[in-house]
């Protein structure tokens, strides 16, 4: 088990490495530079950009500035956001907790629903169940999220008014971040009804985020399951007068969530990306509309330092899953992965 | 309905929290974050809205909603004969923000006045780099460089600017965000604890409202300036929420969870207008959308050909399809809404057969061109792509076939100033300070060809007016001036002048007071939210 636990963690250097090149070179591949977005329609003197440019340590070699980053990097510093002039470590951890509080939530929605409907859905397969579900999880997976998102907000907080319409927690409570983590600080603040603001602002948003992986997490565990059931051993199961809870829930169920779990830590990546979208619409304060903004703005140490940190969040994900894939089936942990 | 009740048990709640019986609390939806809170370090409107036109005051101030300017933190000002030095007499009494984080020991004075504009003017000042990267884009983008020789502190309440040149517009100039006023006493401290970088991240002015926090991407506060020179406002405490899409803006201003959505989508106007809970100023935007040919590359180096184009635009299609009402046809380079504007000229009439027989004897046939469309939303320009679209099928009548192009926003700013540009570019342009200089001189000069003369455009006639009308003190002299180089230009006519757009501004009945900012502002001073 160490062996393999080794293993992965040294792939991880290369990974890293080749992250770093993709993410330094990607954003300078971009037309445009900083200091042009900048000037805006006004413009800028040939001379203007040319300082401008040194001034930024932008007209240096490609590879002379690559080796100060990957030097910084070692280091701990991404360098400061071209914009708001703080270091990129500080706003990335600044607006992450909120993009981690989003996710997770999401994907615990998506784990739960999905996994229940699919495991039912196989059960009761080609059934009025079956087809419902599966045909729900199309349209959740064809749908734009930001179309949805709107969709949810007109009806459940503009027609109904049984949600807030967007933001964390309402404009009316202010106390101190300690953590991040709204669900967390609202009930560290003591304050008569923030935790209860904290969670109603998080349902939409976790709904919308949650789709699209719930989709898939139905789908995969409806199939995974019909093959599980169609196995000797569950046969067998059934054979010696097992409950059937016992012999779904416990022998087929199981080992039919080895492949949904590695889709769940993929989709771990599809929910950094969707947040961009879902972060939009609910005016979310994530890592997701930072990055966007970035780019557009060509805040060069800002994407870099933001897509460095975030391949790194979804490799040591991806880690974990492998890691506990290695911990559930035997087999894998003995031939090393 | 159990969100239209938020607003008005949110408002009890603060009441709590403050302590007072009715704390008034103003929420704006914000359509974007702050870049940060020194408005002299960018150019963009979002941040000054955050930064200078809540917390900062300036030595001239626009009066609100209007383009005059007049007395800011200056209660008076004299010009010497020669145009070359302003002496600026400094109101006394006005006091700084008190905050968590700085308390003041003096009033405003000269020195902190010496301070904002020497941290920009020179390079060896200890703030000129205070952080990664600063660069004073408004401060070099106005020529402030090339313009200030010294600023000199006569006393306490006295300032004296010397000019390396006349130059007309300075009191405009000096009324525009960059040339906020910040606190000497406030950068001594940051300094001396080694928190330089804080001067962007918690302002200290003296502004009718004060920096309270700053929750990133999600909500900025304020709280009333007790002490603000030109008497406290009437809200108490104003908060910015920031929500990027403008659909949820709107859903939220329904919803009572914002009292003002700044940029509300044209779709949703009619519904505003419907809902007897919001109103929905609107007044005539600072800004002009135009087509620029290219006046260097043949055969767009002929004015006929250039005003037979002109002619076969249908303005009125373009105002319905893609301003949907939002704008105002446009004759001159110039919006009606500034000084000098020439009602007397009259606009190319829609003339597709004119302008075919005008083409034929230009002797222009079977030309091919391209149009330049933005892939951004602007305020000057709601949907470029169409525009590009309906100009093509203009210019197709008339036996001109075009090509549309366009390229991501930051790579369209830069290709489209080339001198050999293949093509006629849309674009436009907002007004910084409210004077004629700053669109004509800006966008039509001889020293912008390259830059933002997009036309490529240098007339020696229109050159000589507007040169002079820089250095001309007697505004009626600068008027006729401005009169006359707008002749020049219709009768040049480097562009086609489309539209100028109509600014709306949506907002719950309860807000009275608001104006409407000419140079696309949000300033809440002098707002009240009615009972």
């Amino acid at each position: 088990m160490l062996y393999f636990i080794l293993r992965r963690v040294g792939l991880l250097i290369p990974t890293f490495l080749g992250v770093t090149i993709a993410a330094f070179s990607f954003i300078r591949l971009l037309p445009g530079d900083p200091v042009l977005l900048m000037a805006g329609e006004r413009g800028l003197t040939p001379e203007r950009h040319a300082e401008l440019m040194e001034r930024f340590g932008y007209d240096r070699p490609i590879w002379e500035q690559f080796l100060e980053y990957v030097y910084g990097v070692l280091q701990g510093d991404l360098g400061n956001s071209l914009i708001t002039k703080k270091p990129v470590l500080e706003e990335f951890f600044t607006l992450f907790p909120a993009t981690f509080e989003l996710a997770l939530c999401s994907m615990v929605f998506a784990t739960i629903i999905g996994v229940t409907a699919g495991a039912i859905a196989a059960v009761k397969r080609s059934t009025w169940f079956d087809h419902t579900a599966m045909g729900t999880a199309l349209v959740g997976y064809s749908m734009p999220i930001f179309w949805w998102g709107l969709l949810l907000i007109i009806l459940f907080s503009g027609i109904l008014g049984w949600t807030p319409v967007s933001g964390r927690i309402s404009l009316f409570y202010f106390f101190p971040q300690v953590t991040g983590f709204m669900l967390i600080d609202s009930l560290l603040s003591g304050q008569k009804g923030a935790f209860a603001s904290a969670v109603s602002h998080l349902i939409l948003p976790t709904i919308v985020l949650g789709t699209i992986p719930l989709a898939v997490i139905a789908r995969q565990t409806r199939s995974a399951m019909l093959e599980v059931l169609g196995e000797d051993y569950v046969r067998t199961a059934k054979a010696k007068g097992l409950s059937p809870r016992r012999v779904v829930g416990i022998h087929a169920l199981r080992n039919a969530l080895i492949p949904v779990i590695t889709t769940i830590g993929l989709q771990v990546g599809v929910l950094l990306g969707g947040a961009i979208l879902t972060e939009t619409i609910f005016s979310w304060p994530g890592i997701g509309k930072w990055m966007v903004d970035s780019i557009f703005r060509r805040d060069y140490p800002s994407v870099q330092g933001g897509l460095l940190l975030i391949a790194t969040i979804v490799m040591l994900v991806n880690l974990i899953v492998d890691l506990m894939y290695g911990l559930i089936n035997p087999k894998i942990r003995h031939t090393g992965g | 309905m159990g969100s239209k009740k938020l607003l008005l048990s949110a408002v009890l709640a603060s009441a709590m929290m403050i302590g007072s019986a009715q704390a008034k609390t103003l929420v704006h939806c914000s359509e974007g974050s702050p870049e940060g809170f020194d408005p002299a370090l960018y150019t963009a409107g979002t941040t000054f809205d955050a930064s200078s036109r809540q917390v900062y005051n300036k030595l001239a101030e626009f009066k609100i909603g209007t383009t005059s300017i007049g007395p800011g933190l200056a209660e008076s000002w004299s010009v010497s004969d020669d145009g070359l030095e302003y002496t600026f007499n400094l109101r006394k009494g006005v006091k700084f923000h008190t905050t968590d984080y700085f308390t003041p020991t003096r009033d405003m004075n000269a020195d902190d006045v010496i301070f904002s504009f020497k941290r920009q003017l020179d390079k060896d000042h200890a703030w000129n780099q205070y952080t990664a990267g600063t660069a004073w884009e408004y401060f070099d983008a106005m020529s402030m460089p090339a313009l200030l020789k010294d600023i000199v502190k006569v006393d306490d309440n006295t300032v004296k600017f010397v000019l390396n040149r006349p130059e007309a517009p300075m009191i405009a100039n000096l009324g525009m965000d960059f040339a906020s006023i910040m606190s000497k006493e406030y950068a001594d401290q940051l300094a001396a604890s080694g928190n330089m970088e804080d001067l962007n991240q918690k302002p200290v002015g003296t502004g009718p409202f004060k920096f309270v926090n700053y929750q990133k991407d999600a909500v900025i506060r304020y709280k009333a300036h007790d002490d603000y020179w030109a008497g406290r406002t009437k809200i108490d405490d104003l908060i910015f929420a920031i929500t990027p899409d403008s659909s949820v803006r709107h859903q939220r201003l329904l919803a009572g969870e914002c009292h003002f959505n700044p940029y509300p989508n044209p779709a949703d106007l009619q519904a505003i207008r419907d809902d007897s809970s919001l109103k929905l100023p609107e007044q005539e935007g600072l800004n002009v959308g135009y087509l620029a040919y290219n006046t260097q590359i043949a055969p767009f180096d002929n004015p006929k050909v250039r005003k037979a184009l002109n002619k076969s635009i249908n303005k009125q299609a373009i105002l319905d399809a893609v301003f949907q009402g939002a704008g105002k046809a446009a004759k001159n380079p110039i919006p009606p809404t500034i000084w000098s504007y020439n009602d007397a000229i009259k606009d190319d009439s829609y003339d597709p057969a004119a302008a075919k027989k005008m083409l034929d004897d230009a002797g222009v046939k079977d030309l091919k061109m391209k149009i330049w469309a933005m892939p951004v939303q602007r305020p000057y320009n709601p949907n470029a792509r169409r525009m590009a679209e309906l100009i093509q099928a203009d210019f197709k009548e008339v036996g001109v076939d075009v090509e549309i192009v366009s390229y991501e926003w930051g790579e369209y700013l830069k290709r489209s100033k080339e001198l050999d540009r293949d093509g006629a570019v849309l674009l436009g342009w907002t007004g910084d300070n409210g004077d004629p200089d700053n669109f004509l001189a800006v966008l039509l000069g001889c020293d912008a060809v390259g830059g933002s003369n997009r036309a490529q455009w240098c007339n020696k006639e229109f050159e000589d007016l507007v040169q002079k009308a820089k250095i001309v003190s007697d505004p009626d002299e600068r008027t006729k001036l401005y009169e006359q180089a707008q002749v020049v230009f219709k009768e040049q006519a480097p562009w086609a002048t489309i539209a100028h757009s109509v600014v709306f501004k949506a907002m719950r009945n309860e807000v009275d007071g608001y104006k409407i900012d000419p140079f696309g502002g949000h300033v809440f001073y002098g707002v009240d939210i009615a009972n």
